[in-house]
């Protein structure tokens, strides 16, 4: 049992970070139907300035602001000057616009940074909480209770405010959108600088669990593409309960199975999934029209 | 002359003619290790052209076909004392048979859920190559042992060079005949809508799993040759860059172009190559050339290239 909650927790803290990814993913597709494989460079950005700004003395809260700052202006800048001028290009073309972006990035990163590991403090220490017999990081918590409050802040935002229904509008036919007067271009680049802001988020907060470097990107973008196609694409609930799974189900898979293999576990799951539901947990069929 | 020029195998001889003669420039014998090495890539960008530029259906899981012909000339030859080149043909129709079993469930998804499934399945190929160390040597791969045909023993980079200089050619007179036949028509009407095809009486589902398996199979062979090249092999090569690299030639040479199949290959393997002399900037110049590339040639290089010059002609 004990091991079972374990489990649970490890699973739902990464699965969480997944989730914010994943959300990254599904809201600049919603804004534009682009994929945007950058998206995990957004969380390495977040982590590695983080870590580079604390190092020349910076306060780490402080520090992650900045970072987040950052971040969300190297979101803006890939909309203004890598996707904007495409417009109009094929979806692939699009998509290879972005890996090309995340290739880019990374290697700057490296210049910029350097190529080894690093980790930040925990803000509540690092002494595990005992509950039910199983070990907790208190970062851990920090994960699930951060990401429980974008979540609920970016569904007030979309819910309650006018910029908010303008998103829902542009996602829902960009042109009608713009004929009644939304700025759908706007729409669009705030979608990359808040999708930016969180994935910069994710990267300050999983850092002192997961450690970072330039290269981890490419992997939580994967991850972050999955959950976001698990749930239904366009479907921010879907991009979070997609996000949480394929957390659990690598960490029941390295727990129970081996860990070597908790990649090929969370794949096929996703394999089989989409199988049976082809739209995904939560998303809509799409129907052709000839 | 006149019948040559247009006759549908064109870019078949035109391809030949640059296998010919691009020897004759080359300084050094590095140059013949590059050009075999775009062959190469060249072959199982042309197979993942008929998949995606053809019949529309995007793979972000290729270099998992090319990781079983990769490693069917290892273990062929290591564990059960086959020949290479046997290895290669029972790479392919392993990858075939593996293509026809995952493809039948998978290529009911459309889109992005396509490009997610294949990702999913590149990684499982590449997941076990890296765990199944008894076998694949582990995440520090195996050494091949070199191609023998007949008494010969291939190794330099030349014999590779002519070896998928003419490989890659039979590939593009498969690939342009393949094109020309009832399938190959049936596949662009799949392209241009499904439902439309499906109305028509075409046998979709049946027509993308046959050129998903056939893709896999050129994607093994340039896999097996890979292996057979370098001489050394790792889970690497079935890895989720790989699949990318696969994809952002065929995008960059122009999908749907069976010669920007060579053009892209060809760029992005003499560009990484080339850009060494920047040391620690490669990366970021590579990414930077791969969007600039993307934004103003967004088409690809040859159908942007060639409507250009249709542009003009008027």
């Amino acid at each position: 049992m004990a091991e079972l909650l374990q489990f649970v927790f490890s699973g739902l803290t990464v699965g969480a970070i997944y989730a914010l990814v994943a959300l990254g993913f599904t809201l600049i597709y919603k804004a534009s139907d682009i994929i945007n494989f950058a998206q995990g460079e957004f969380v390495m950005l977040g982590g590695m300035t983080t870590v580079f700004v604390t190092l020349a003395g910076v306060s780490l809260p402080l520090a992650a602001l900045i970072a987040i700052i950052v971040t969300t202006a190297i979101g803006l800048a890939l909309h203004r000057f890598a996707i904007e001028p495409a417009r109009g290009a094929s979806p692939v073309a699009l998509i290879m616009i972005t890996i090309g972006a995340s290739i880019f990035l990374r290697g700057v990163a490296q210049i910029i940074f350097d190529r080894r590991f690093h980790s930040l403090p925990s803000l509540f220490g690092g002494d595990p909480i005992k509950f039910g017999g199983a070990a907790i990081l208190p970062q851990s918590l920090v994960v699930l209770a951060s990401a429980m409050v974008i979540v609920t802040l970016l569904w007030l935002f979309i819910d309650r405010t006018l910029l908010g229904k303008a998103v829902i509008a542009t996602a829902a036919n960009r042109l009608a959108a713009r004929l009644i007067g939304v700025d759908t271009r706007r729409i669009v680049d705030f979608s990359f600088a808040v999708s930016a802001a969180i994935g910069a988020i994710a990267g300050v907060l999983i850092t002192p669990i997961a450690l970072t470097s330039y290269d981890v990107g490419t992997l939580l973008a994967l991850k972050g593409f999955a959950a976001a196609m698990l749930g239904g694409i366009g479907s921010a609930l879907g991009a979070v309960v997609g996000g949480l799974l394929i957390g659990l189900f690598e960490a029941f898979a390295a727990g129970y199975l081996s860990s070597n293999y908790k990649d090929a576990v969370a794949f096929l799951i996703i394999l089989v999934v989409l199988v049976s539901i082809p739209q995904g947990l939560f998303g809509r069929a799409k129907i052709e029209r000839v | 002359m006149r019948t040559l020029l247009e006759t549908r195998l064109l870019p078949a001889i035109v391809v030949a003619v640059i296998v010919v003669i691009l020897p004759y420039f080359f300084p050094s014998a590095y140059y013949f290790r590059v050009g075999a090495l775009v062959f190469i890539f060249a072959l199982a960008v042309v197979g993942l052209n008929l998949l995606m530029g053809f019949a529309g259906q995007v793979s972000l899981g290729h270099a998992g076909f090319l990781g079983i012909g990769a490693y069917s000339v290892v273990i062929g030859p290591v564990y059960f004392g086959l020949p290479s080149w046997l290895c290669v043909f029972v790479g392919a129709t392993v990858s075939g048979a593996v293509a026809f079993l995952v493809g039948r469930p998978i290529l009911r998804l459309k889109g992005h859920y396509l490009a997610v499934a294949t990702l999913g399945f590149g990684l499982l190929v590449a997941i076990v190559l890296t765990n199944e160390a008894g076998w694949t040597g582990g995440p520090d791969g195996m050494s091949v042992p070199r191609l023998a045909l007949f008494n010969w023993q291939v190794r330099g980079s030349d014999s590779w060079y002519w070896i998928a200089g003419a490989t890659l050619v039979g590939g593009f007179v498969l690939a342009l005949n393949l094109m020309e036949s009832p399938t190959g028509r049936a596949l662009q009407a799949i392209h241009d809508s499904e439902i439309a095809a499906l109305v028509l009486g075409i046998d979709v589902a049946r027509k993308k799993l046959t050129i998903f398996v056939i893709s896999a199979m050129y994607a093994s062979v340039a896999g097996s040759y890979l292996a057979l090249f370098n001489g050394h092999v790792t889970p690497d090569i079935a890895g989720f860059l790989r699949s990318i690299e696969l994809v952002a030639m065929v995008v960059l040479g122009g999908m749907g172009s069976i010669v920007g199949s060579l053009v892209g290959a060809a760029v992005l393997v003499v560009l990484p190559q080339a850009l060494t002399i920047f040391h620690e900037y490669e990366q970021a110049l590579l990414g930077f050339i791969l969007m600039v590339f993307m934004i103003f040639l967004r088409r690809g290089i040859v159908p942007s290239v060639a409507a250009t010059f249709a542009g003009r002609r008027k």
